[in-house]
């Protein structure tokens, strides 16, 4: 796809794009890689609760407060708690997570389709690292945000029909990526904001699901 | 109730017999019953089945574990972050049962809390469901997902008292209150072994009563 954006300036775009969609006092599981960097471009009086599905609600960078060697994230990295935070066992977080309790996840894909399937976890016979909590959270979140590159070095991720193994089946709320903003629909895909960058025909080009066009068309910049 | 439940490590770890299933808490490492994997190894203890969330990474924790073909299986949610498993896998020298990390945990405290299984909606679609009865409730589908024994688990307390009272510092606690429900012998290495009554009863996050056995834990 013909961009003048780098690798850093699309996950700058994508994660600042993500962070508008989160309101003040959300609770939020961020996944691992790109979510991660929501937090930095959350706009000025909004604050969210992280929660880190490992028992932090209330996740925060690592700190000298809280060791390593008792303190880390959903990603393995040290971490902490911020004040007012707590660390949860495993079955309550879980709880929280199925229960409801989490106002959005933000997740990478691998593909996602028409109907909001998300496929997410595993490319049989190359790459098995397990769903971890993924599938739960997608299943249990209030809001589900994709966020990732729009195509996979040109090939496209957002399908007609998922081709992977599903993490869940019709999961996904909205999907965040360099070219446009896409919500979920009952009648299918919907892309409400485009980056001026590209035109439309490169967005459909890139996309293998039927794309309908919000009028009017917002700018996700 | 000051039952001495102090062993050696060596004593401790030779509780559990090659082929046994054991459960270890924490997650990606962190929380690993590290001292007590370590005597695991010293012993020459193999071919178990190692019920723990993931296969950390190489050499920490339960990654060690899996270097050392000490393995037959692994149930676990993720195994990413230690290449380790994958090559065992690929090879057929390792079998691995991935579990959704909340289906996980309820496998688990269903093990341990005389429940028969739980009702879960993740994995409804998915391959995880292959095999297992859907039951639905008021028109929702659910997955029965079935529970998890061991025959040992071993946990990693920060502050635990002779009783075995536990207390998890930071996000360590993880499945370990679910895993001292779920295992025929439980043991608990300590940070520090503090004296009876010295952790708040309000404080306590797994009950003595659970607890089989105690290691000193920490040097690692």
């Amino acid at each position: 796809m013909p961009t003048t954006m780098d690798k850093q300036e699309i996950r700058t775009l994508i994660a600042g794009r993500v962070a508008r969609e989160l309101k003040d006092g959300d609770v939020v599981n961020l996944g691992i890689g790109l979510p991660t960097e929501v937090p930095k471009y959350l706009p000025v009086g909004v604050s969210v609760v992280l929660e880190a599905e490992n028992g932090i609600v209330g996740a925060g960078p690592a700190s000298i407060t809280f060791s390593a060697r008792y303190v880390v994230d959903a990603g393995g990295k040290p971490a902490s708690a911020i004040p007012g935070g707590a660390f949860i066992d495993s079955a309550t977080s879980f709880g929280l997570i199925r229960g409801g309790h989490i106002d959005a996840t933000v997740l990478g894909a691998l593909e996602v389709d028409a109907k909001g399937n998300l496929a997410n976890w595993i490319i049989p016979g190359k790459m098995l690292p397990g769903m971890g909590g993924a599938m739960d959270l997608v299943v249990g979140a209030k809001k589900v945000i994709v966020a990732m590159e729009h195509t996979n070095k040109g090939r496209p991720k957002i399908l007609a029909e998922c081709t992977l193994p599903l993490t869940a089946v019709e999961c996904v709320d909205l999907i965040i990526t360099e070219m446009g903003v896409i919500e979920v629909t009952p009648d299918g895909l919907v892309l409400t904001e485009i980056n001026p960058d590209f035109t439309i025909d490169e967005v459909r080009e890139a996309t293998v699901a039927e794309l309908t066009i919000a009028e009017p068309l917002g700018s996700m910049v | 109730m000051a039952r001495d439940k102090m062993l050696d490590l060596e004593d401790a770890v030779a509780k559990i017999e090659d082929g046994m299933t054991v459960m270890i808490g924490g997650f990606m490492g962190c929380g690993n019953a590290h001292v007590l994997i370590d005597a695991l190894l010293e012993a020459g203890t193999t071919d178990l089945t190692l019920i723990c969330n993931d296969g950390a990474v190489p050499g920490f924790g339960v990654g060690k574990l899996v270097e050392q073909h000490r393995l037959r299986k692994l149930i676990a949610s993720h195994v990413g972050l230690n290449p380790e498993v994958g090559r065992q896998m690929n090879a057929e020298e390792l079998e691995v049962e991935l579990v959704p990390q909340g289906t996980f945990a309820e496998r688990i405290r269903s093990g341990g809390t005389g429940l028969g299984g739980v009702l879960t909606p993740t994995g409804i679609g998915t391959i995880v469901a292959e095999g297992k009865q859907v039951v639905e409730v008021d028109g929702r589908e659910f997955l029965l997902e079935k529970p998890l024994r061991a025959d040992v688990a071993l946990l990693s307390g920060y502050k635990v008292d002779p009783f075995g009272n536990i207390w998890y510092r930071g996000d360590t606690r993880t499945f370990q209150p679910v895993m001292a429900m779920a295992a025929d012998v439980v043991i608990a290495e300590a940070d520090m072994i503090v004296p009876l009554g010295s952790i708040p009863p309000e404080d306590v996050h797994t009950p003595g009563i659970l607890v089989d056995h105690i290691v000193k834990g920490g040097d690692w």
